[in-house]
């Protein structure tokens, strides 16, 4: 069985002294980074040892000891294990230089902590809010920050367990609602800060890819939050040219709902229903990464059947996202809702079986940690050996006869919105998005976890970079899913599904942990810090389709408006994740 | 035209019967309305994948007129409220549903949109679209089942069918001002609320200066 390490071999010490020192706290990994000299070591990383893929950057705020880290884990674009970096920082004044210029990718990752944590990154090209507005009152994520519903730090909550008597927060805000003001605030004073940060970072870029033969004028349009084609609340601000887009800045934030100042509250199971709401198509893929990172933490292991009761979700799950992926993209695409309802269709018999195991169509809450919540009810393994051999097969190359050669659809995804293989690696992007342009990178097989290394599939890589290619990834990744799942259900073995018995307050050691799982949008990581407590002192989603959104605005330089859609169309985002 | 439309309590002479129809103008007004619900296509989270759902062959929307999804507020009669309202999406939501034309309702679809749900104690989440919003129909469920949906669209046609032409608000002479759109503050502002917002941030204040306060002097 196979299991995600943190590379340790490396003598980076020796390599840059004075600069890097192992992280030696228990149950930490990694090494310690000097701030001020972070850019030249992870330049020489990517340059010298190959490190060119920055995965994730978040920080942590350690509020005992008065500091403030700022976390990175590197892989290697041709696979291996992690190396995970640290700046400590003093948290009075956070402060640590931007990896934008070594790693664009992080650009968005930075302004989250910028954000939340109020780590100011220096150098960082636009540093603003990205989740919450301007003028938002404090860093939430800051341990000492309190939202106005404030209880406790931690659940269980008195009032609700073991002397359970329950209020409503309403009734006690002096607003009866969930809102705080600080002290002496006057209302009637008060100017909103508006949008004039977000289009003044946007005219920055004016100039770029403009025409130069004739001079036009140029115009600023607002697509979302409300906009049939923006897949759910997202926003993005685009200049144009004529047609052709010359700036664009993604909003977001308009589904923020605090997912990581929740989940620091809630004890470790609790935050299993939380992950189903993260990225809504793919709960069992949620569960499936959280699970993972906690049980390295705890150092359990599921047994045999559990793993590829595992499986068997995730890839059914890949194939619900999958299709409904290619729905949602002949939607922007002009195919109004007919291949979406033919999508529905398959996602209604997969979401059946979802039922049967879990008792929910959509939000599963199936994993627990070193187990799955109950075992496969009678029928139900028939149901998807029906699904495997027969009927999807059938239905997927129906799908590929009617939509691949489509005259319209090859005229109007060919060509559009080409992200070059650098780029995408660069860019941190990740999943179809990754493959689509190249590079064979698929956690399944790059860092395998799980069971996977037992199966024989291939990792689907397509080379144009275009939509078309991201359209043909995802057919073709719902055909490896298939034979994965004709494996799984044919070698699955029985027994107990359940490492020990099952818990409702798990014993974390303190600790780090990064579990990180190949969703169907790519690379989903989950970051858990305890500290012995019943409760993750840092909990945090390392989210694809939130990522994927820096590789936006380089495919959409260029083309038309019209195009912009469907270009964020093959980028397939789901906005409880890109805002969790 | 369908059995419900058909109680003239009058009679009809036999040979005219199955050519006419004797009904009140409310009956037969209410009935083309609650037959052509139109609802905004416009989804926030995760309810909103349900709320597709049951639009797509399985559950059928279209069998209740419902189908129509237009995403203009201009053109549509239901303000769908599917998913969880954050303070950043309020001032929107507030301003989509100022711009829809009367008769207009709204159905709060899960529990988010009811009284903020799962994540009712984030400090974006805005606990339910009823602090801002009147809400017709409330479904509970997270997400609700499409047949949860259904049956909560069906309970919105009961309520239509109970409306009459006398007392619609959309036809009183007075009509009922816009919302106002709420503000970003150091948190979300209701300017309905300016008032008591500058009071209690005053008493805070006075509480964090350990000044006592006017009636406790006085007391
Ligand atoms: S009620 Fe549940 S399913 Fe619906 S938006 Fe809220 S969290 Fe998502």
């Amino acid at each position: 069985m196979s299991e995600q390490t943190v590379t340790r071999t490396l003598d980076l010490a020796e390599r840059f002294p004075g600069a890097v020192t192992p992280d030696e706290r228990p149950g930490y990994e990694g090494y310690l980074v000097q701030p001020g000299r972070l850019l030249e070591v992870t330049t020489a990383l990517r340059d010298e040892l190959g490190f060119d893929y920055l995965s994730s950057v978040t920080g942590v705020d350690y509020l005992p000891e008065g500091k403030m880290e700022v976390v990175y884990h590197l892989y290697q674009s041709v696979g291996g294990s992690a190396l995970v970096l640290k700046a400590q920082i003093p948290r009075d004044d956070p402060r640590a230089p931007s990896l934008v210029p070594v790693f664009p990718g992080a650009e968005l990752q930075e302004r989250e902590a910028y954000d939340l944590l109020g780590i100011r990154f220096e150098g960082h090209p636009d540093l603003r809010r990205i989740l919450m507005w301007e003028g938002f009152e404090g860093h939430p994520l800051r341990k000492d920050w309190r939202e106005p519903y404030y209880e406790e730090d931690a659940k269980p909550f008195k009032s609700r367990w073991p002397e359970g008597h329950v209020w409503r927060a309403e009734d006690k805000n002096p607003f009866h609602k969930n809102v705080s003001y600080p002290a002496g605030f006057n209302p009637e004073t008060w100017v909103p800060e508006g949008d004039a940060a977000l289009y003044a970072a946007l005219g920055k870029v004016e100039q770029r890819g403009a025409s130069t033969t004739m001079k036009t004028d140029q115009v600023i349009v607002n697509l979302g939050p409300q906009h049939p084609s923006t897949h759910g609340v997202f926003r993005m601000v685009v200049t144009l040219d004529g047609e052709t887009v010359v700036a664009l800045k993604p909003v977001m934030g308009y589904l923020h709902r605090n997912h990581e100042k929740i989940g620091e509250r809630n004890t470790y199971l609790q935050n299993m229903p939380f992950t189903d709401r993260l990225d809504y198509f793919c709960s069992m893929s949620n569960n499936f990464g959280y699970a993972l990172a906690v049980e390295k933490l705890m150092g359990v292991k599921p047994p045999e059947r559990c793993e590829y009761i595992r499986v068997i979700m995730a890839e059914l799950t890949r194939i619900v996202n999958h299709l409904l992926a290619i729905g949602f993209l002949l939607n922007d695409l002009g195919a109004y809702f007919t291949p979406l309802i033919y999508a529905f269709e398959e996602r209604e018999l997969i979401l059946d079986v979802f039922e049967a195991v879990s008792g929910s169509r959509m939000m599963c809450n199936y994993f627990r940690f070193g187990g799955v919540a109950r075992d496969f009810p009678e029928g139900v393994l028939e149901r998807v050996r029906d699904l495997v051999y027969e009927r999807l097969p059938r239905k997927i190359d129906e799908l590929d006869l009617y939509l691949t050669n489509n005259d319209i659809i090859r005229m109007r995804a060919e060509g559009v919105g080409v992200l070059r293989p650098e780029q995408a690696i660069a860019l941190s992007a990740v999943g179809p998005v990754l493959r689509g342009s190249g590079v064979p990178y698929d956690v399944r097989r790059a860092d395998p976890y799980s069971i996977y290394e037992r199966f024989d599939f291939d990792v689907a890589v397509r080379y144009h970079g275009d939509v078309y290619d991201r359209y043909l990834i995802r057919l073709d990744e719902i055909r490896q899913s298939l034979r994965i799942l004709q494996q799984a259900v044919r070698d699955i073995p029985d027994g107990p599904i359940q490492e020990g018995k099952p818990q409702y307050q798990v014993r974390v050691p303190a600790g780090e942990a990064y579990g990180r799982v190949e969703g169907p949008k790519g690379e989903l990581g989950y970051y858990v810090i305890s500290n012995g407590k019943p409760n993750p002192w840092r909990y945090h989603v390392r989210a694809p389709s939130f990522i994927n959104l820096t590789t936006l605005e380089p495919m959409a330089l260029g083309n038309k408006i019209a195009d912009v859609v469907i270009i964020l169309g093959s980028i397939d985002i789901v906005l409880g994740e890109v805002d969790r | 035209m369908s059995d419900e439309l058909n109680s003239p309590q009058y009679d009809v002479p036999p040979e005219m019967q199955g050519q006419i129809a004797i009904t009140t103008l409310d009956k037969i007004y209410n009935w083309s309305r609650r037959s052509s619900v139109w609802p905004m296509f416009f989804g926030l989270a995760c309810c909103a994948i349900e709320m597709i759902a049951t639009a797509t062959s399985r559950f059928d929307i279209a069998r209740f007129g419902m189908e129509v999804m237009r995403p203009s507020p201009r053109q549509t009669d239901l303000l769908l409220v599917s998913g969880t309202v954050t303070k950043k999406m309020i001032p929107q939501i507030v301003r989509l549903y100022n711009q829809m034309p009367e008769p207009k309702y709204v159905v709060a679809m899960g529990a988010c949109a009811s009284g903020g749900g799962p994540f009712k104690e984030g400090y974006n989440v805005v606990s339910g679209i009823d602090n801002y919003i009147p809400v017709d129909v409330y479904i509970p469920g997270c997400p609700p089942t499409p047949q949860a949906l259904l049956h909560g669209l069906i309970t919105l046609q009961k309520k239509i069918d109970k409306q009459t032409l006398k007392t619609a608000r959309w036809y009183d002479k007075e009509s009922e001002a816009a919302i106002p759109v709420p503000v970003f503050g150091p948190d979300i502002m209701d300017p309905r609320d300016y008032e008591a917002i500058k009071l209690h941030a005053q008493e805070k204040l006075q509480a964090e200066l350990n000044i006592p306060s006017p009636e406790v002097e006085q007391g």
